[in-house]
């Protein structure tokens, strides 16, 4: 039986002062849709962290084009998908960063993607510049805390590995 | 600036100056918290802890602001010591590792004693 979605959709212009009310509205629909507080932050995260790509590398900074959020969420998953007209994006450029070297070389900026990958449970980028590029973030509403704790675990232990 | 977004408050003691960040650290308000710390910069004071008990949230725009600082800062003697962070904060700075970076602290009584230690 095909399982039925609700769905919600906000269209804002590409403003960083806009951010916050990106935020408000995935944080809201995310405690309906059941999730912990710890995990509506860190889907209001990787929301504001696309929608700030968007806003400062899609239009440049400037509020040229429109940034659509759209939330479609169901028993199994709540979806997020940030949309924009803009010139788009190497797809190749998508690296995870070495955070011990980020760190070291006191780097600055190019945050956003590690974090939308490193908080969501999946992610798909989709290019088409000045048509529509978009990143599609899933968080699975019944993953179990225990796969939650694992990765935490796994992510402590890497990081301690590459202290060395 | 709307009220209740982001707020800097500053209290300087002795050679120490302590930044209370109220409200949210996004890409929107970042450039007032940069411009809080930048005037610490010109009036040559080095030795920074940031208070963190106010903040709700901070993306990694907020992050960038300490990245962009923190080398100048320790090459002038100083730090930037970070305290009192929320979980939720603090959640953000542990995934990315920054507490290998920075001194982070419960309270600010601690962070100021490191100061004076030396």
């Amino acid at each position: 039986m095909k399982q039925l979605s609700e769905k919600y959709k906000i269209t804002t212009p590409s403003k960083s002062a806009n951010l916050e009310i990106i935020r408000d509205f995935v944080g809201k629909l995310a405690r309906r849709a059941g999730f912990s507080e710890d995990h509506v932050n860190k889907i209001q995260l990787a929301t504001d962290e696309a929608c700030t790509n968007v806003v400062k590398h899609a239009y440049k900074n400037v509020p040229a084009g429109p940034i659509e959020v759209d939330v479609t969420l169901n028993r199994e998953k709540f979806v997020v998908t940030v949309s924009d007209k803009g010139i788009g994006f190497d797809l190749n450029n998508l690296v995870q960063p070495n955070m011990v070297e980020y760190l070291n070389q006191y780097k600055k900026g190019g945050l956003g993607i590690h974090l939308i990958q490193t908080l969501m449970d999946e992610v798909v980028f989709k290019v088409n510049p000045f048509h529509k590029n978009s990143v599609k973030m899933v968080k699975y509403i019944h993953r179990s805390e225990s796969a939650d704790k694992l990765r935490q675990q796994e992510m402590i232990m890497e990081r301690t590995k590459n202290r060395g | 600036m709307e009220q209740n977004q982001f707020e800097v408050i500053r209290k300087d003691q002795d050679d120490v100056s302590i930044l209370t960040i109220r409200g949210y650290l996004d890409a929107h308000t970042a450039p007032d918290f940069e411009k809080a710390i930048q005037e610490l910069l010109e009036n040559k004071r080095y030795k920074i802890v940031v208070d963190f008990s106010e903040l709700d949230y901070i993306s990694s725009a907020g992050l960038g602001v300490f990245m962009g600082f923190i080398e100048d800062v320790r090459k002038n003697g100083g730090d930037i010591k970070l305290a009192r962070l929320n979980e939720r904060v603090f959640k953000i700075f542990d995934l990315l590792g920054f507490p290998n970076l920075y001194e982070i602290y419960e309270n600010l009584d601690k962070a100021m004693e490191k100061f004076q230690l030396g």
